[in-house]
């Protein structure tokens, strides 16, 4: 997952768009190598759909300047959709076709010509394990299996940068690890992949660079390493049950962060097994009783809480200007 | 070019697939065929006297006319089911011709109707519909009708561009069906109250209905028709540059 090459994906500079009067996207940058994985993390209404829907020339945007794939999107928009795919929550499949005729109708589409045309929709259907259901109509499929035929189709034009948007949003488990899968298979391929999520595992294990979008902000970028080092979010929760017990635990751990309506104090941990035991042992010698015991790791909230609770630059921005090779 | 077609495949495998459209398109007109012929046809025949002729002849370019309006509704809930399932969004972001996800639509809608008034006229010839057989008739009744579902698709897709959900259509879908019984498709206008008939003589489908029937029967066409052309014409136009600034406009989230 080495970028050896600094060439571009995508390059955005001081985009900005609101909606009526309603500021969505406020004056962002990114700058994404190709090849490479970036991944645009926020919660609900923080932009991300906005910023791929304009990426993927779906909808004009206000001010700053877009070049995707090495082509200015406003001046040559029909250049930029030959070369990209979207897949996402706005995307979608025909329910009225079966999977096959879905590629097919995605393959006439990209003059692929006949020949050609079966011959994709024969591997990608193969490829997306949809063959058995290949002759059914898509509105039969289950979540899984559209989210699966809408990637197939996204890939049928050979996409050079790919759109993700929320890719595992809603499904199971076994499905998220598929398409996790599957999405580092493209990377493999030197494909630039550009996905949304919420999800701060997902980024974590899918993306070279993540930038944290909040209120139409960037408010952090860097690698995940860069993002979660100093995050005070991993913590152990310790729950007791009264306030005598409670009080006597806050006594003994003065780091703890105590909360008398939850009758929990937190102490700040890595989550891993050394700091337990040494919490454990701890809780033993001052022969305190706990009723309960949590592990949190960092999670987007922590990463949202740390970057926006208290946003001043110290604290909440990893470098920007580090290369992105792990 | 070529996207127009492969859009236009899918809207004829559409069709093939949801057999339901080119049904209901031709059941509901063969329905209001059999009340009107059979159960009022009595009635309304003593009411317009031997010198008029049987009323289904009166009433099938009538019919004719709600059968492209059946087929608009179909053509504004299906162009509707392309936007919010998003389908349409996929389109956009590919380096396609963007003129080809709508006239696919407009050329496929109007197969579907023809398809639909050929068969509605084959069975009203089974019910004793009897038109007038001077082909040129006959061809000016295709080319009418073939003008006139353009003009009602072309509103029709605005339409199903424009609403937000399925409901959304229902305003276009009601407009079009009630209008023919405002209009000189069931009793003449001359039979209506005061208010009724002077909407009903200055509604668009009165001529067209008119110049229909004149083809059909074999009567004369006032005017020659050219009120019912005018319409149509300005329909399509109205409707294509409504369409056209609809897709236009960046999608809404």
């Amino acid at each position: 997952m080495v970028s050896g090459s600094s060439r571009s994906a995508i390059e955005v500079t001081g985009l900005r768009k609101s909606f009526g009067g309603t500021v969505v996207l406020d004056g962002i940058d990114l700058a994404v190598d190709e090849g490479t994985t970036f991944s645009l993390l926020g919660p609900n209404g923080a932009g991300k759909t906005t910023a791929v829907r304009i990426l993927s020339t779906l909808i004009r945007f206000d001010s700053g300047r877009v070049r995707v794939a090495g082509h200015d999107l406003v001046a040559e928009p029909d250049a930029v959709r030959r070369l990209i795919g979207v897949t996402g929550q706005f995307s979608a499949v025909d329910d009225l076709l079966t999977g096959e005729e879905n590629l097919v109708l995605m393959a006439d589409l990209h003059h692929l010509g006949r020949v050609e045309g079966r011959r994709r929709t024969a591997d990608l259907l193969d490829r997306f394990d949809l063959t058995g259901a290949a002759r059914r109509l898509a509105s039969t499929y289950s979540g899984g299996m559209r989210r699966r035929l809408d990637l197939a189709m996204t890939l049928v034009g050979d996409p050079r940068v790919i759109f993700l948007d929320e890719p595992t949003t809603g499904l199971d488990p076994r499905s998220r690890q598929a398409m996790w899968e599957t999405i580092r298979g493209l990377v493999a391929n030197g494909v630039t992949i550009f996905l949304t999520t919420q999800y701060l595992d997902e980024a974590d294990e899918l993306a070279d660079r993540i930038a944290v979008l909040d209120g139409g902000k960037v408010v952090a970028s860097g690698t995940a390493e860069e993002l979660k080092r100093g995050l005070p979010g991993g913590h152990v929760r310790l729950r007791f049950a009264d306030a005598a017990r409670l009080a006597a635990a806050a006594g003994v751990l003065a780091d703890a962060t105590r909360d008398d309506e939850a009758l929990t104090l937190s102490v700040p941990s890595d989550g891993g097994v050394p700091a337990l035991r040494l919490l454990l042992d701890r809780l033993e010698r001052a022969d305190l009783e706990v009723a309960e015991l949590s592990v949190h790791t960092p999670d987007l909230d922590d990463v949202f809480f740390a970057l926006t609770g208290h946003a001043t630059g110290a604290t909440a921005t990893a470098t920007t200007e580090k290369e992105a090779v792990r | 070019m070529s996207d127009a077609l492969t859009m236009l495949r899918r809207n004829v495998r559409h069709t093939q697939r949801n057999p339901t459209t080119l049904v209901m398109t031709i059941a509901l007109p063969v329905f209001l065929l059999l009340v009107f012929v059979g159960v009022l046809g009595g009635a309304l025949n003593a009411g317009f006297g031997p010198a008029e002729g049987e009323y289904i002849d009166y009433l099938v370019p009538g019919i004719l006319l709600m059968t492209v309006g059946y087929g608009a509704s179909q053509t504004a809930m299906a162009v509707n089911r392309d936007v919010t399932t998003g389908i349409i969004a996929r389109f956009r972001t590919m380096a396609i011709s963007r003129a080809s996800v709508l006239t696919g639509h407009v050329v496929g809608s109007t197969i579907r109707t023809l398809v639909s008034a050929a068969l509605v006229i084959a069975v009203s010839v089974l019910m004793g519909f009897r038109p007038a057989s001077d082909p040129a008739r006959w061809l000016g009744t295709l080319g009418l009708l073939a003008l006139l579902t353009v003009a009602l698709t072309w509103i029709a897709v605005a339409v199903g561009l424009m609403a937000r959900t399925a409901e959304g259509v229902g305003p276009f879908i009601f407009v079009v069906q009630l209008l023919p019984f405002l209009s000189s498709a069931f009793v003449p206008p001359e039979s209506m109250s005061v208010a009724v008939r002077w909407f009903a003589t200055h509604e668009p489908f009165t001529p067209i209905i008119d110049a229909l029937r004149g083809l059909l029967l074999g009567t004369t066409v006032e005017h020659g028709g050219i009120v019912a052309i005018a319409w149509c014409v300005g329909l399509a136009l109205a409707g294509y540059v409504w369409a056209r600034a609809l897709f236009r406009r960046d999608p809404a989230a």
